[in-house]
């Protein structure tokens, strides 16, 4: 039994996503497709999965070519799954979403409750996965999300089974969880197409490892042939330096005080409880933790986006609990914003627009009412330069322009002046390793310079890299404190909670 | 090693949004507790009795007398009471069921006060509520059938009034079962333009749905003025008869309420009903409400969603055709210009105010069935009140409940996005 996608051509407007990519996966077999964000991996599953169509090119399964219409079309025919962003129902129950499009009925349409709750009972007995068929999924963690995705999968039968990038909303703990559920659907028979843009992941599980440059495939290896360095070089195309060097820190003076900070989020929860912490001039502060424990309320609530329940925010001794956004920039406060595209740019305005987005209404930019748009393009221009913005003029819109690109116009625009504080959001999420580099050593350039420096970021290896202090969140508290060379199994452990219950049966 | 304090000791900065909107409201019934006191009670002759008729002509009478005054002061005191628990913050979840109680209570104040010193038939009033609450319910109904599945229905108002209008003329022409039919199918037929406006060629929906409406508006004034003020035969259907319910229909009160109406009151029961399990206990219920909420997890798992949305928008177009049927079939038998007058807007309020859900309709729809009879009902009582303030009342109060004082309610996730394929 073999899946084959051959000579798979996309198209989008503008953007060639897949050029003639080859892959197969055998029933029973782990392969690894590895490369780096924008690389096409998802677009190829998409076509795999009948989501999208494809230019060119065929599927073939057991050397017979489908075509696959509609998810429903490649459900049939085999094919399952977990994709990247969940498609789970939030208000529906674990079992309301696994029977969804395949639902048990009894007489007029009328579902069988007692049999989908058993569906997901025996499924979930059998593969270990411990999951409440009557829990409704906003109330569950990612991680157990996940396996719901993974009972929907087998629900339908699937013999073949399509994880996409599905270890970057896990700790490194549920990500041996994971391996172990991965390795028990090999042996139950199933071939499996992993994704990721993790190199020691793809060694790990993989049986055969293909890689994605650029919407092309680029190489096939065995993970016996190669290493780390190796899989970077054929993902990125040129050698790269994985590790952040920077001298040890220097603190200085307070700059950031957070005092008992709790925070509501949009459905009123205390998604940040009681959380206490202070950075220093002169240090790099990160912190780690699965996303969606509150970290995102955290980074509103200090840069004025969101009104804090209750607590304090202190900067450099001033109360600033309440400010509003401009206050907080005013007082020297630079934002990389979690989202670029949504909260970091207006993405149909040109680069000099958002280049000057925060300061437009002070001197020279504009004086009274009346913009001085020659001062905003010199503005632009110069900073273009020196943030090395690869960008074909200062006046298109930033829309046109790759992640690493967009991401260095916002923390041009916010690194631009005299900064005594940085709050920087997955500074690096979703962009080439070159963008990635030079973001890194600008943070560690702002450091050195005297400002205190806030990362917030749900890729551990990224926080454990550039900070000299690192704090793990979980469930709405600082669930834990180290230093730059504490583990990365401890730092691990902490961001599943454990460190905190460990505290409190002390 | 962290660094966490327990939170019982958090500085408050601001009250949570409930505990802000409780206040509000708190401070609302305490002054309405006051305008009790002040008008409906300090303001009537100590002597006045307000005699209720608590049954229709020909049913054994039943009538309940009391002092205006005396019912005015207990309901001033129990409102402020109420302010006063809400006020403190200890039940922040309970608000709503005390604002419920605090302006039903206001609302038997308001009657008493109307009626001091005369007769009122109260079972009229709430005969006529359940009757007027028919095409809100039926909108609502229509409104979350479409919502349910992500596409909002302004155009409700434009169904029923084209509804109302073929069904005038399928009527008179063929008898009142083709007009039913030919109303029903009008509403089917506007919810499929609305369907391609919104799905195929995703036009703004609430600009495709107000599009539909003025056209609606345009062609039956139109038409009305070209046809039937020429041929008043075809403005002349006759209507759907009463009929009581065996047993139900004999209970005090509730039977002539509830029990005692043409085939449209019970249909609109029976819709309710029906709706309710279809949504929640079946699998076109599951896949709509999927539709609505996530419709890529809904396509990634094998369903249709532009099927299943224009399927759904056209039950909602029946569903609003029905309604239309209602109103001159059954309600007056006549057509006239504008003849909706907003219902349909205020059944789009009733979805919201009821939680998109079937029976939140109904019970929505008989609030606003009852501002509508206020409206009608009290120009015959000859109240003090200017006759334009009661013709106000039920868009004052569908202002007052779009703006939320029933507290926020959470529509369909995916409502009014279209969904984009490849
Ligand atoms: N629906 C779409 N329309 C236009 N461009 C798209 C669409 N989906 C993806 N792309 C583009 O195709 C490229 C590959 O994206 P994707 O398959 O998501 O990469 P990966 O999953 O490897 O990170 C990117 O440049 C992305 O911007
Ligand atoms: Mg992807």
């Amino acid at each position: 039994m073999e899946l084959a996608l051959t000579g798979i051509t996309k198209q989008f407007p503008g953007v060639l996503a897949n050029d003639n990519v080859n892959l197969r996966v055998a029933e029973g077999e782990i392969v690894a497709l590895l490369g780096e964000n924008g690389a096409g991996k998802t677009t190829l599953m998409n076509i795999l999965y009948g989501l999208y169509h494809p230019t060119a090119g065929t599927v073939e399964i057991d050397g017979k070519p489908v075509q696959f219409q509609s998810p429903g079309d490649a459900i049939d025919a085999g094919i399952g799954m977990v994709h990247q962003h969940f498609m789970l129902v939030p208000v529906f129950t674990v079992a309301e979403n696994v029977i969804l499009g395949d639902e048990p009925t009894k007489r007029l349409g009328v579902i069988n409750r007692a049999k989908a709750r058993d569906a997901v009972t025996e499924i979930s007995r059998r593969y270990n996965l411990d999951v409440d068929p009557d829990a409704t999924i906003e109330d569950l963690p990612v991680g157990i999300q996940q396996r719901v995705e993974i009972i929907k999968v087998l629900e339908r039968q699937a013999r073949f089974v399509v994880f996409d990038e599905p270890t970057s909303v896990l700790t490194p703990t549920e990500v041996d969880g994971f391996f172990e559920i991965v390795q028990s659907l090999k042996a139950d028979g199933k071939g499996i197409i992993f994704i990721s843009h993790k190199l020691g992941e793809a060694l790990e599980i993989a049986d055969r490892i293909v890689i994605m440059r650029r919407g092309k495939t680029v190489a096939e290896v065995l993970p016996k042939d190669i290493d780390e360095a190796g899989l970077a070089e054929l993902m990125v195309g040129r050698p790269v330096d994985l590790v952040v060097d920077k001298a040890p820190a220097d603190p200085k003076d307070v700059v950031l005080a957070v005092e008992n900070l709790t925070v509501l989020d949009d459905r009123n929860r205390r998604s940040v409880d009681g959380v206490s912490f202070q950075v220093r001039s002169g240090e790099i502060v990160g912190i780690a933790g699965v996303q969606g424990n509150g970290q995102t309320e955290l980074v509103e609530a200090l840069t004025g986006l969101r009104t804090p329940l209750g607590g304090r925010v202190r900067l450099k001794g001033e109360d600033m609990t309440t400010a509003s956004p401009r206050a907080m920039h005013q007082a020297n406060v630079a934002h990389v914003p979690e989202d670029r595209q949504k909260s970091g740019l207006v993405l149909p305005f040109t680069v000099t627009e958002n280049i000057i987005l925060n300061s437009y209404y002070e001197e020279p930019l504009s004086r009274g009412v009346i913009m001085d748009w020659d001062e905003a393009r010199d503005r632009a221009t110069r900073l273009v330069e020196e943030y090395d913005v690869r960008t074909p003029g200062i006046d298109v819109p930033v829309s046109n322009l790759s992640g690493g690109n967009q991401q260095k116009v916002i923390v041009a625009r916010e690194f631009d002046r005299d900064v005594a504080l940085v709050i920087a959001s997955q500074p690096t999420r979703g962009i080439d390793v070159g963008s990635i580099e030079y973001i890194h050593s600008r943070i560690v350039e702002e450091r050195d310079l005297g400002a205190a420096v806030l990362i917030v970021s749900s890729e551990l290896e990224e926080v454990m890299a550039l900070s000299d202090r690192v704090l793990v969140m979980y469930a709405g508290k600082i669930a834990g404190e180290f230093d730059a060379s504490a583990s990365t199994t401890e730092v691990g452990l902490a961001m599943l909670g454990s460190a905190d219950e460990a505290e409190e049966a002390s | 090693m962290a660094v966490t304090t327990s939170p019982e000791i958090v500085e408050k900065v601001r009250a949570t949004p409930e505990e802000r909107r409780a206040t509000a409201i708190g401070i609302v019934l305490v002054a309405i507790a006051a305008f009790v006191l002040w008008v409906f009670a300090l303001g009537v002759d100590s002597s006045f009795v307000s005699t209720f008729n608590l049954s229709l002509p020909g049913d054994p009478d039943l009538t309940w007398v009391v002092s205006s005054q005396v019912l005015s002061f207990v309901v001033a005191a129990t409102i402020a009471f109420i302010g006063g628990w809400v006020l403190r913050r200890t039940h922040v979840k309970w608000t709503n069921l005390g604002l419920a109680i605090a302006l039903s209570l206001f609302a038997l104040a308001f009657l008493t006060w109307a009626a001091a010193d005369k007769s009122f038939s109260l079972v009229g009033m709430l005969r006529s509520t359940v009757i007027l609450s028919v095409p809100v319910t039926l909108g609502a109904l229509s409104g979350l059938m479409c919502e349910r599945v992500a596409i909002i229905n302004i155009a409700i108002e434009g169904q029923l009034l084209t509804a109302a209008f073929v069904g005038t003329v399928a009527g008179s022409a063929w008898g009142i079962w083709a007009g039913l039919i030919g109303a029903m199918l009008t509403g089917a037929i506007l919810g499929f333009v609305l369907a391609v406006l919104s799905i195929r060629y995703r036009i703004d929906q609430i600009i495709a749905g107000v599009v539909i409406n003025i056209f609606a508006l345009g062609l039956t004034s139109f038409l009305a003025r070209r046809i039937l003020s020429v041929t008043p035969e075809l403005n002349s259907p006759g209507r759907f008869s009463t009929h009581k319910v065996p047993l139900l229909g004999d209970i005090p009160v509730l039977g002539s309420m509830f029990f005692n109406h043409n085939m449209f009151v019970y249909g609109t029961y029976i819709l309710v009903i029906v709706l309710h399990f279809g949504l929640f206990y079946t699998r076109w219920g599951l896949r709509s409400r999927a539709v609505g909420e996530h419709p890529k997890a809904a396509d990634t798992v094998g369903i249709d969603v532009y099927r299943t949305r224009y399927r759904n928008v056209m039950y909602g177009g029946l569903i609003a055709g029905f309604g239309g049927a209602f109103l001159t079939l059954a309600q007056v038998s006549r057509f006239e210009e504008n003849l909706t007058a907003g219902v349909g807007y205020i059944g789009l309020a009733a979805m919201i105010f009821g939680r998109w859900m079937p029976f939140g309709a109904l019970g929505a729809g008989l609030v606003f069935g009852f501002a509508l009879t206020l409206q009608q009902k009290l120009g015959i009582l000859g109240t003090p009140i200017p006759s334009e303030f009661l013709s106000m009342t039920p868009y004052l109060v569908t202002i007052i409940v779009v703006a939320g004082v029933v507290g926020r309610s959470r529509p369909p996730a995916a409502d009014g996005q279209p969904y984009i394929k490849d």
